[in-house]
């Protein structure tokens, strides 16, 4: 569903810019919102969330699904915890879909999807072990990586069970808020794919914006 | 003498499942599971760990990526997060097992089909498939964080355009069956709680049966093996990792 935001960018009380191939790491507090933006377009933020009092408290993939009653991601869908707890609510999306199925690419699954030589290029799962190595006052680790949600990207299934790529439905200045119901770390890979002609084989930066 | 491997097919092992139930066991490489829903209706809650590296879990949304399905059946494999096969479907008279819709916890079972607690009811309480996994990933040192998207077997939750879930009836009849074919040893945690989309009335109690097989060789022609061309990396990775060559985070 296509919503759009009344929030002014200028009102930010935090912006940060993602290259692609980055991490952003930050807490944003309850009542606030933060905004995703797809600066150049149909580029994947793959994102995690995390209860920041206790991130054995994770944003859950199936318990959102299922509670919903729908694989797709959008304005209106309550993002839920490995509890069923309300972490997130996406409140403005102008482009009405988002996955969390497809999970995050890593190098050892590139070899799978592409080609064993990519075995070495950069992945998302490798900026979240950075993450969380450059974060020990969280005190994660890998086994806190779990399912994402990959906004921007578009991953429909098919009533016979199949699972397409398609183009991506996202472009330059489209973008996705969430206001936060807990204290959340949002962890976001910003997705360094070569390999996925889902971005068009160009990964671009995006911006995160907080508003209080 | 040497010790004869016996014929492919052999049950090396049979037990059963009541409904309600949790059990976990180690897999080796070469042999198979084959789970048979005895009544019907039934649903396994099932994950993957590799028992060398816990770290190294069942990934479901690299298993659909890779595979560029939403369902999952016969020549399908099942995939770690380090781009390895823990196993493959060599059989399965279902047609389509699900792996996005979690499990029951405590509330939800309560709130769908009664609190019905052990003290009351002893072997015919409401278990759920969430406390089920708490409990079998404990044995190995392992929590919640360790819990990743399981395998719902048995069960198929179809999708229609607008993205909305729909619990599939009769999905699984009497004498309906899979066959798993571990491809690495592997430590498998499996529960028979309903699953959480189930819309029966009463809580579904529903046993199954396992048995531990001997596996034929992997051949050339493997079904499995030649579904894809990922599926062919990925058991290129895992004779990388038999190795003893494969990243595995020691």
């Amino acid at each position: 569903m296509i919503k759009e935001s009344t929030l002014v960018a200028e009102d930010a009380v935090d912006r940060e810019i993602v290259p692609a191939g980055d991490y952003y790491m930050k807490v944003v507090k309850a009542g606030q919102t933060f905004r995703i933006l797809d600066l150049e377009g149909n580029q994947a933020a793959d994102t995690l969330f995390y209860n920041a009092n206790d991130p054995s408290e994770r944003y859950s993939a199936v318990d959102t699904i299922r509670e919903q009653g729908n694989v797709y991601l959008t304005a209106g869908t309550r993002l839920l915890s490995n509890e069923q707890n309300l972490m997130l609510e996406i409140v403005a999306d102008t482009c009405g879909r988002h996955d969390t199925l497809g999970g995050a690419c890593a190098t050892e699954s590139n070899t799978v999807r592409y080609a064993l030589e990519k075995k070495c290029m950069h992945a998302c799962r490798d900026s979240w072990m950075l993450a969380v190595a450059e974060h020990e006052e969280f005190g994660m680790s890998k086994r806190d990586i779990t399912h994402n949600i990959n906004f921007f990207m578009n991953v429909p299934v098919t009533a016979e069970g199949g699972l397409a790529f398609a183009d991506g439905i996202s472009a330059p200045g489209k973008y996705v808020e969430m206001k936060a119901a807990m204290d959340v770390i949002v962890l976001i890979s910003n997705c360094p794919q070569l390999n996925n002609p889902c971005n068009g084989y160009n990964p671009t930066p995006v911006e995160v914006l907080i508003w209080d | 003498m040497s010790e004869k491997t016996p014929e492919p097919g052999t049950v090396l092992y049979e037990d059963q499942l009541a409904g309600a139930c949790h059990w976990s066991m180690q897999m080796r490489k070469g042999t198979s599971l084959r789970l048979i829903d005895n009544e019907g209706g039934a649903n396994v809650g099932m994950l993957f760990y590799n028992p060398v590296n816990l770290l190294e879990r069942y990934n479901a949304p690299d298993t659909l990526k890779c595979q560029h399905t939403f369902k999952l059946t016969k020549g399908n494999c099942l995939y770690s997060d380090m781009g390895r096969i823990f196993c493959s479907i060599v059989e399965d008279t279902v047609g389509w097992h699900e792996t996005v819709c979690g499990n029951t916890t405590k509330a939800m079972v309560k709130e769908k089909w009664g609190e019905h607690t052990y003290q009351d009811y002893r072997n015919e309480w409401n278990q759920n498939g969430y406390n089920s996994f708490l409990v079998e990933l404990a044995k190995y040192g392992l929590g919640k964080k360790d819990m990743a998207a399981n395998l719902n077997l048995f069960t198929a939750v179809g999708v229609d355009d607008e993205g909305n879930l729909k619990y599939l009836e009769n999905n699984s009849t009497p004498g309906d069956y899979i066959e798993l074919r571990f491809e690495m040893d592997t430590l498998v945690l499996m529960h028979t709680c309903p699953h959480p989309l189930n819309p029966a009335a009463e809580y579904p109690r529903k046993s199954v049966t396992y048995q531990i097989r001997q596996a034929a060789e992997v051949a050339a022609d493997d079904y499995c093996l030649n579904l894809r061309p990922e599926n062919q990396r990925g058991f290129k990775n895992n004779e990388i990792f038999h190795l003893g060559a494969g990243c595995c985070h020691d």
